[in-house]
């Protein structure tokens, strides 16, 4: 046990003044930063989220999404007792039941017609017992993971490189490096906690140079000093260049070259047959700024690249990786503090996951199933027979094979592929025609959940037990401080009552977490001497009170040398055969995608407040007040040519599919290019799920689709009506043909269009708002302009206030919002409610930006026209960004845009 | 050496015109007023709460007897003037004073009119003009029973809703399909009808007076479909004629009213005119801010001193029923030409409604919500466009500017960065 270890896990935190419910430290589910979180629950059932000072990952800084945990733990919608096709059955029911399908499959079809679809939300120990399940009892490697989406190109990367799947460095490395080189990552919003780490250290620092590489000019182009525009899949060739360049320039490391790596020759031949010219026409960047980032790096004895989906989520994101990895392998900048290549994970447990052989080509304890000898080290330990000897089916290819009936039994755990996946309606396809689906969730209806045969009630964060890796190799306990509700169960149960029911008993004998913790970290440890990155023998005994104490710790953490760095290669010492790092020759031809037919190239990511497929900050309405609806950001000049408005409503298409998406014009985005976000599912909006664009197009190394360059054209969309609703319900019926919903603190607010026409706008106000009873109507309209305006009373309170117009809805949305709070005590003052903005001396608060305190851009304006010269003078006055700090890039880009307005 | 000048009348729009006065030329004139009301000057707008009860007529008193006597203006009260004598420059009253004049104004008012009907002489059968038309319905009050008003329009209504007010049963009968019809289109109309019988007054629209019936003192109104409403008190307030018989008889022009010029004079360049019985460019007015202008008009020439001729403006009508907040201005018609934003909470007794011609204001109606009255009377009156204001228009001056939405709300609130 590390020394921090021995302070208490839980630890009565009880406040100055309130008294504050005894609070549990555990880490936040969001992105693989895994910042720490002193949770605890008041005896009225609310929930208090704060930043643990203690943790390293965060020291007590939280974003948005980890502030508003507290929002999303309620029971609404949740999946509470086990389903066997939509009817509720006892719990051994519906086990028995998954346990003699899975078997019969195995038995008439063999191992491989039997699969799971895991994620990097499952904390460590569901995911080591059903990796133990599916390779060591079952027989087959049918294993993969959303991780596959994010991290697999990195995983072959490290593994090409390094022989194991190893992130050298530590986030520390950050704050220490001279240059830090941020590629294909989306920082400011995707890993804000890192982001705020770094803009502090710049602070402190300010000779520390930031260097983005990203096709769009994101909120962490705040930080940059140089933005390099690439075109999509121009990286390989710009990293292929700059190998090039240090060598050329004799920035070369050439004793560590030749005393740690092979390779090298081939690596830096195929750099060198890129031209100038070559790199220009592929980067789409100017020849000066290539020279420019390449002179920094190759000065910057301290650099870091940190690198995510932009990166990975490539035909050759495998290749994209190396190409970063060459040049820090070249320059011996690797393992030491402030120098390394940084692979960011955009999962909670995406590190787990692969520690303990989640995807379908790796063992477990980052052995590798083609090595017979990791193979026989497994079995042994396992106690098996017949475990997997090859690779199974990843992820694209796996739900593939559930289409064309290879797969006749699936069970998808914590994730929800019919939005995430490539070709997402094929997926929806194959899980229709699939024989037997189970689906372990904690809610009870996804567009994934509701294809299941059978429904397994799963806890949810707050309710489950047990450990999570991040990105610098540090596992963090999550911990429990919410009752589990219903009948739901963690997902290591359910693994092990189904193995247990398929004849594997004494495998799968587990009281807790804790007792799979210790067989995992036994495993790690196990005939390792060294030979393997990843070993946490330490911990190969530890009791359940001292997994229930346990404080974060990076790995390695081996058997009696406890301490040390802990950054990896800084001497060598690879996981290759001969313990040698490879340089990999890296192909870096750009995919041409684009066509006549499909001009535009389209990107997919995150917004800055919401995660995933929304099912859980959905539930908050300060982080649905962010981002509304699906968006399509294009370049004023791309839309003119198509005749796409600002807030118009356009079509997104190509072969695969088509998506109806809000037109946000804006030159940060390059010409010829559009962003869709990637969160909108059919459970908050008609035609939003973006995947279902994204073509099953793989890397042939990592499996990993390319979900950043995908050919799509954009049209304007012919709609006949525009509209905009608060709802006191959510609302239900025949909704109209483009809606997407989102929360608000009294109610729900949806946007959204009719293509035909909405027909008498008082009928469709009534449908929308469910109205049941006496309502009162009033109603606005301007017949000549087609704006129509409709609320609903009752029992002097607000049901619903709608917007129709033939233009884009213009109003003031939060204040509107607000209204479902009032109690109308004058009927007569209540038309003020269609106005759409406040009056005098009711200040609208705009689009709210600070989503901790709700802080309105208006506001923000407000507070610069009173004199407030900058974001800490507007923190002081506001409050605004100093809270996680997450919206300090915004309030800084209005801050910006005024100073460029005024200029102007 | 000081001019004569002689009023005949002493309602609000020569009040107003000697404030005018006074204060340009304080010391050009000797005043004189001829009065036919044995009072001082008042305001006459305020008679119907007098006639409920919420105010005395001490308080509606625009002048008292020491202004006169402060300005040395002689006021004969009581004093009908019976002759213009324009060749002598004299007038003669009907108690037998002349008065010599070197300027004459003639404000003479209106008359009610009364529907020629059989029985509209019986005794009990009043108009609504002037104070002693109050006071003698606030004796028929007394008895507690039944009166009906002919006539749905502004001083029917009023009269009904004081008469209501003072414990009467009242029943209002009124000629058109909804009331006040020249003010309210009919969905205004029929929420004010509804607002109104929810205070216990009994409204018939369509309805017309066949006869007053009664033996000696006035018993019911006969409508022509033979119906008799009973009756101790009957109200004619059918609308008004302006009062020129003077005029006419002194010899100078008379169309529907004395005809004046954008000065306020009459075809006798001594003699003015202003009021309910003046015509300016072919219309007579009937409310008080033309009324008004008239007074500044005529003032700022007598005093001889530039002033702007009168110019024809809507003017809007509020009707003063205690709870019953009403508005109308203008031109509410429809027509191919024009397009309307209206604005309707039945259940609240909101309703709106503007009515636009080339993105100004032609016409506003409003029931339930009146405090926006004055900015859109302004707006109407510039002839201001309204384009981008018409969005929260109807929502009113407070909805204007200040807290203008949110630029990015026109894309749905979309982040301003992605």
């Amino acid at each position: 046990m590390t020394k921090a270890s021995e302070s208490e896990g839980i630890s009565n935190m009880a406040g100055r003044e309130a008294p504050e419910p005894p609070t549990v430290r555990t880490t936040c589910p969001y992105c693989g930063v895994g910042c720490g979180i002193l949770a605890g629950r008041h005896p009225g059932g609310s929930v208090s989220i704060t930043g643990d000072h203690e943790h390293p990952a965060n020291f007590g800084r939280l974003c948005s999404k980890g502030s508003a945990l507290g929002e999303t733990v309620d029971l609404d919608g949740r999946l509470l007792f086990p389903q066997v096709d939509g009817r509720r059955v006892p719990w051994d029911d519906a086990l028995d039941l998954v346990a003699q399908r899975f078997s019969e499959a195995i038995a008439s079809h063999g191992p491989d017609s039997v699969a799971f679809y895991v994620s990097g939300q499952l904390l460590t120990e569901d995911y080591y017992v059903a990796n133990k399940l599916m390779k060591g009892f079952i027989g087959s490697a049918n294993i993969d993971t959303n991780s596959r989406l994010c991290m697999a190109s990195s995983v072959a990367g490290h593994r090409r490189a390094f022989g194991t799947d190893t992130v050298p460095g530590t986030y520390e490395d950050l704050e220490l490096a001279d240059l830090v080189v941020v590629t294909g990552s989306n920082l400011a919003w995707c890993h804000p906690v890192l982001y705020q780490r770094l803009l502090a250290a710049k602070a402190a620092r300010p000779q520390m140079r930031v260097v983005l590489i990203d096709p769009r000019a994101t909120m962490t182009d705040h930080i940059a000093d140089l933005h390099l525009a690439i075109k999509a899949d121009g990286d390989a060739a710009l990293f292929c260049g700059l190998l090039a360049h240090i060598a050329a320039s004799s920035h070369l490391d050439r004793t560590y070259i030749e005393k740690h790596t092979d390779g090298f020759a081939a690596a830096l031949a195929a750099a060198r047959a890129l031209s100038l010219d070559e790199i220009v026409r592929q980067t789409g960047l100017p020849a000066g700024q290539i020279g420019e980032f390449y002179r920094l790096f190759a000065n910057a004895e301290r650099t870091v690249t940190i690198y995510s989906q932009g990166v990975n989520q490539s035909s050759g994101g495998t290749d994209k990786v190396n190409a970063i990895i060459n040049c820090h392998l070249a320059t011996g900048r690797i393992g030491r503090p402030g120098a390394g290549p940084f692979s960011v994970t955009g999962q909670p447990n995406a590190m787990g996951g692969r520690e303990v052989g989640g995807l379908a080509n790796m063992l477990a304890s980052h052995m590798d199933i083609e090595n017979a000898a990791h193979r026989d080290i497994v079995g042994r330990f396992w106690g098996s027979r017949g475990a997997a000897e090859k690779s199974g089916l990843k992820a694209v290819d796996l739900f593939r094979a559930v289409g064309d009936g290879r797969i006749k039994a699936l069970w998808i755990m914590a994730t929800n592929p019919v939005d995430s996946l490539p070709d997402a309606n094929a997926v929806q396809a194959a899980l229709e025609a699939c024989p037997f689906v189970v689906v372990s969730d904690m809610m009870a209806d996804t567009d994934t959940v509701r294809h299941a045969h059978v429904r397994l009630p799963a806890l949810a964060w707050g309710e489950k037990d047990g450990t999570v890796t991040n990105s610098e190799r540090r596992i963090s306990r999550q911990r429990a401080f919410l009752p589990p509700p219903g009948e739901a169960k963690p997902d290591w149960w359910h693994v092990c009552q189904v193995a247990r029911r398929m004849g594997y008993s004494e495998a799968f004998d587990y009281a807790g977490p804790a007792e799979i913790y210790r067989e995992h970290a036994a495993l790690t440890g196990f005939e390792n001497n060294g030979s393997r990155d990843l070993d946490i023998g330490a911990h190969a005994a530890i009791t359940k009170a001292e997994f229930d104490r346990m404080m974060p710790f990076q790995w390695p953490l081996r058997q009696g040398q406890p301490d040390g760095d802990t950054r990896f290669f800084a001497d060598g010492g690879f996981y290759t055969t001969n313990r040698r790092g490879r340089f990999i020759a890296v192909d870096a031809a750009r995919p041409e995608r684009m066509s006549d037919a499909f001009p535009l190239v389209l990107n997919t990511g995150r917004v800055r407040d919401h995660w995933h497929t929304m099912t859980r900050t959905a539930k908050s309405h300060r982080l649905s007040g962010h981002a509304t609806e699906p968006y399509c950001e294009m370049h004023p000049d791309d839309a003119a040519v198509l005749g796409i408005g600002a807030g118009t409503l356009v079509r997104v298409e190509n072969a695969h599919g088509t998506v109806v998406a809000r037109a946000l014009l804006s030159d940060r985005q390059a010409r010829g290019s559009v962003f869709v976000p990637m969160h909108w599912t059919d459970q908050n909006s008609a035609r939003g799920r973006i995947n279902a664009l994204v073509p099953p197009v793989i890397d042939p190394v990592s499996g990993q689709p390319a979900s950043k360059n995908v050919a799509v054209r954009v049209a304007a969309l012919p709609v006949a009506h525009y509209g905009y609703a608060v709802l006191a319900a959510r609302p239900g019926g025949d909704m109209p043909d483009y809606w997407a919903l989102a929360r608000e603190s009294g109610g729900w607010s949806v946007e959204f269009a009719s293509f035909t026409g909405v027909g008498d706008v008082s009928t469709r106000a009534r449908a929308m708002a469910g109205a049941a009873g006496e309502t009162e109507l009033l109603t606005y309209r301007d017949e000549a302009t087609g704006s129509e305006r409709v609320a609903l009373f009752q029992d002097s309170r607000l049901i619903g206030a709608f917007f129709f117009s033939q233009r884009p809805i213009v109003i003031a949305r939060a204040h509107v919002a607000e209204e479902l709070h009032t109690v109308f005590g004058d009927p007569r003052s209540r038309c003020r409610v269609v106005a759409g903005q406040p009056g005098s001396g009711r200040p609208d608060p705009g689009r709210i930006v600070c989503s901790c305190l709700t802080v309105g851009v208006n506001q923000i304006n407000a507070a610069l026209d009173g004199g407030c010269p900058d974001a800490d003078a507007i923190g002081r006055a506001l409050g605004a960004g100093t809270n996680c700090g997450s919206c300090r890039s915004e309030i800084q880009a209005i801050i910006n845009e005024r100073t460029t307005q005024a200029a102007e | 050496m000081k001019q004569k000048l002689v009023i005949i009348g002493n309602g609000m729009a020569p009040g107003r015109m000697l404030e005018h006065l006074f204060e340009r030329a304080p010391d050009a004139f000797d005043v004189t007023i001829f009065n036919a009301e044995p009072r001082v000057n008042y305001d006459r707008i305020m008679l119907s709460p007098v006639l409920s009860g919420e105010k005395s007529f001490e308080e509606i008193v625009i002048h008292g007897d020491g202004w006169y006597i402060e300005r040395g203006i002689t006021l004969y009260k009581g004093h009908r003037i019976d002759a213009i004598d324009r060749d002598a420059g004299t007038v003669t009253s009907d108690q037998g004073v002349t008065e010599c004049y070197d300027k004459l104004v003639i404000a003479t008012g209106s008359v009610p009119f009364v529907i020629p009907v059989p029985g509209n002489d019986l005794p009990g059968v009043l108009t609504y003009r002037d104070l002693d038309d109050v006071n003698a319905m606030l004796l028929a009050a007394q008895a507690r029973s039944k009166a009906v008003v002919i006539g749905g329009g502004l001083l029917g209504l009023e009269a009904a809703a004081g008469l209501k007010e003072r414990g009467m049963d009242v029943t209002v009968l009124h000629l058109m399909p909804t009331l006040m019809e020249r003010q309210l289109d009919s969905s205004a109309g029929y929420l004010l009808q509804r607002e109104l019988e929810g205070r216990g007054i009994n409204i018939i629209t369509k309805a017309t007076t066949r006869a007053i019936v009664g033996d000696g003192y006035v018993e019911g109104v006969k409508l022509d479909d033979g119906t008799v409403i009973p009756a101790s008190l009957v109200v004619m307030a059918a609308g008004i004629r302006p009062n020129a018989g003077l005029g006419k008889a002194a010899g100078l022009d008379v169309s529907r009213g004395i005809v004046v010029d954008g000065c306020m004079r009459t075809s006798d360049p001594d003699i003015y005119a202003l009021g309910e019985c003046a015509e300016v460019g072919g219309e007579v007015y009937g409310l008080v801010a033309p009324l008004y202008q008239m007074a500044r008009v005529a003032a700022g020439h007598l005093a001889g001193v530039p002033t702007e001729a009168f110019q024809h403006a809507e003017t809007p009508t509020k009707l003063k029923v205690t709870g019953v907040d009403l508005f109308s201005l203008g031109d509410f018609a429809e027509g191919d030409d024009r397009e309307e934003i209206v604005l309707r909470d039945a259940s609240a007794g909101v309703y709106k409604r503007l009515v636009l011609k080339e993105d100004r204001i032609i016409g506003v109606v409003l029931y339930g919500e009146t405090a926006d009255g004055a900015w859109f009377t302004d707006l109407h009156k510039k002839q201001a466009d309204i384009s981008d204001l018409r969005d929260t228009l109807i929502f009113g001056q407070a909805y204007q500017g200040g807290a203008s939405a949110d630029p990015m709300a026109a894309v749905a609130a979309l982040p301003e960065d992605a």
